[in-house]
């Protein structure tokens, strides 16, 4: 793929504060019209890299071009190109969600009949029409996540970055900004967007990239991530929990990496590469070892499972990043 | 001139903003409204009896009008401190829009304030005897002056905010040298009293020049028995007023600006 195709394009990205690096060279690369879902923990540098990407704050070394601008040589252009939706709904609570839409639309330059066309438009697409005119203190948190949704897409914008977007909604308003997403992309617009949730990157995101303590530990589709760290998993629950420990010295030799074990629920679970294979041996080993079994399964590991795999165990992180370019 | 022509709308917009916040909330008002009553009460009865009484009085706005308005700029560090809080100063860095505006709005909407102010210390005064005896040409001038000093104030306010980042910090920031500003000045005493240091201070201190300067403007001449100061700024406050305000735009406007450009560059 050409690499003008890359709507975001960021290479070798550092940022220190003071001693503590928050970004220790990422890479990134977005074509047009995909979902990048930039999934970590609390303070993996997800909020950094956003706000570098949106010209708020100056990368240390690196490269990173938006929609083709540089942002630290042409952050003007930059924010011509996008639309920020921030972690923290930043509406203004006196202004009704009218005029809070209107005045953005004013900055990014639109006159006054442009500005209010354009904040009705948004207003009934993100189904705030009745609440147009009252001021968005009343708001609830998803209506007022909305709102500030609806401000990162008022210029149209071709990259449209995402914060966090569903970080304390409920259910209804998690879908429904599930929905705005998916209709952005439709729009052919290229999207950023951080999360927590694997569940939320999966949905959404084209690609996934995984990043932790401030260096890119993985990335891929979802179902790659999973292929990923060892193929499936085996779940065996036992009769008795006393079991447990002897179970698992038994079944580590027929899978990859250390068992997990549920005491409360008896199970006992382990990654393994060998599939059917591994699964008919160790059950014949438990068997061998006066284990008895209730419960068996072969599966594909859930994200969550994948999740802690990446982010828990730093010798095993799989997919080293590469290294960060060299200072400007 | 169409980056002026931005700016000049771009400040328009967020000025709009800032008032429809003020109106909105009707308490931020408030200190703006009662902390000239207050001054005007406390040192017209308590002090002003030893000071000269009736004839002080009527000396002693023009003092009031420096004093509050030079106090009015720690309601611009708070209330830009608040934006800043708020995470509003992120969506505005994240758009295409003049830089220079997010504070420029807010300096000019924080005259909405200082007018207030100005016009309760006006109605104050007529209350306990003070009045405008010029033209009217001469009385818009005084105005003029005080809200170009209003102006230029708030300008600290804003480097205080800047500075600080969190309302707490700019709230205590934003109060601290006031007093001494206002105090050690020509604004409610004679400075010749003063011992040599404070009175080279108080001699060249732009709010010794603006309260002389409405005085002047306004016709309220000093009580007989005040001394009255002498050097240039002493013989020329509306210059004095005018330009020593526009030093403190020329000092405190850029590094303001500079502060905002790289307030997140950490």
């Amino acid at each position: 793929m050409n690499p003008e195709d890359h709507v975001i394009d960021v290479e070798g990205l550092s940022k220190s504060f003071g001693k503590h690096q928050a970004l220790q060279g990422i890479d990134l690369r977005v074509p047009r019209g995909h979902v990048l879902g930039l999934l970590g923990p609390n303070g993996a540098g997800k909020t950094t890299a956003v706000r570098v990407l949106t010209t708020l704050l100056r990368p240390d070394s690196g490269r990173v071009r938006v929609a083709g601008h540089d942002v630290v040589t042409d952050p003007g252009a930059v924010r011509r190109s996008i639309g920020l939706s921030g972690q923290y709904a930043a509406v203004d609570e006196k202004l009704t969600g009218f005029e809070n839409l209107r005045m953005v639309g004013r900055l990014y330059g639109m006159n006054r009949r442009q500005a209010t066309e354009r904040a009705r438009e948004l207003l009934r697409r993100f189904r705030l029409s009745d609440a147009a005119d009252q001021r968005s203190v009343a708001y609830s948190g998803g209506m007022r996540r909305r709102l500030d949704l609806a401000g990162a897409l008022v210029a149209r914008p071709e990259v449209v970055v995402l914060d966090e977007p569903t970080t304390g909604l409920d259910p209804r308003g998690r879908m429904d900004t599930w929905e705005v997403v998916s209709a952005l992309v439709e729009d052919g617009t290229t999207v950023l967007l951080t999360t927590q949730y694997l569940e939320e990157a999966d949905q959404l995101s084209d690609t996934i990239v995984v990043i932790d303590k401030g260096v890119v530990i993985a990335r891929g589709s979802a179902d790659a991530l999973k292929e990923h760290i060892g193929g499936s998993r085996m779940d065996f629950v036992l009769a008795d929990a006393a079991d447990l420990d002897s179970a698992a010295g038994i079944v580590a030799d027929h899978g990859s990496g250390r068992p997990e074990t549920d005491r409360g629920a008896r199970r006992l679970s382990v990654a393994t590469s060998g599939g059917q294979t591994s699964l008919t041996h160790a059950l014949a080993a438990l068997e061998r070892g006066g284990v008895p079994v209730v419960e068996v399964a072969l599966r594909r590991p859930t994200l969550d499972e994948v999740f802690l795999e990446l982010t828990g165990q730093d010798e095993k992180a799989a997919v080293p990043a590469p290294a960060a370019g060299g200072p400007r | 001139m169409n980056t002026l022509i931005r700016s000049v709308s771009d400040s328009g917009v967020v000025a709009h903003r800032n008032l429809l916040n003020v109106l909105r909330t009707p308490g931020s008002m408030v200190s703006g409204v009662i902390q000239p009553v207050m001054f005007v009460l406390l040192l017209a009865f308590v002090f002003g009896g030893s000071l000269g009484g009736p004839e002080y009085r009527e000396f002693l706005i023009g003092g009031i009008f420096a004093q509050t308005l030079l106090f009015n700029s720690s309601f611009t560090a708070v209330g830009l401190a608040n934006d800043l809080q708020k995470g509003l100063v992120d969506r505005y860095r994240s758009l295409p829009m003049s830089r220079i505006a997010v504070i420029l709005g807010r300096t000019i909407s924080d005259l909405s304030t200082s007018s207030l102010s100005l016009l309760v210390t006006a109605v104050c005064g007529l209350l306990i005897g003070w009045r405008v005896t010029t033209g009217p040409s001469e009385a818009l001038l005084g105005i003029a002056v005080l809200l170009f000093f209003a102006f230029a104030t708030s300008w600290i306010g804003v480097f205080i905010a800047l500075t600080a980042r969190s309302v707490e910090v700019a709230q205590s920031l934003g109060l601290v040298w006031l007093f001494p500003v206002a105090f050690v000045s020509g604004a409610f005493v004679s400075i010749e009293a003063m011992p040599a240091p404070l009175r080279v201070f108080a001699e060249w201190n732009p709010v010794t020049a603006v309260a002389s300067a409405a005085r002047e403007l306004f016709g309220n001449a000093p009580p007989a028995g005040l001394a009255q100061p002498t050097g240039w700024p002493a013989e020329n406050p509306v210059l004095y007023a005018v330009l020593s305000s526009a030093a403190i735009i020329a000092v405190f406007a850029p590094l303001a600006l500079n502060r905002y450009i790289r307030i997140s560059a950490r």
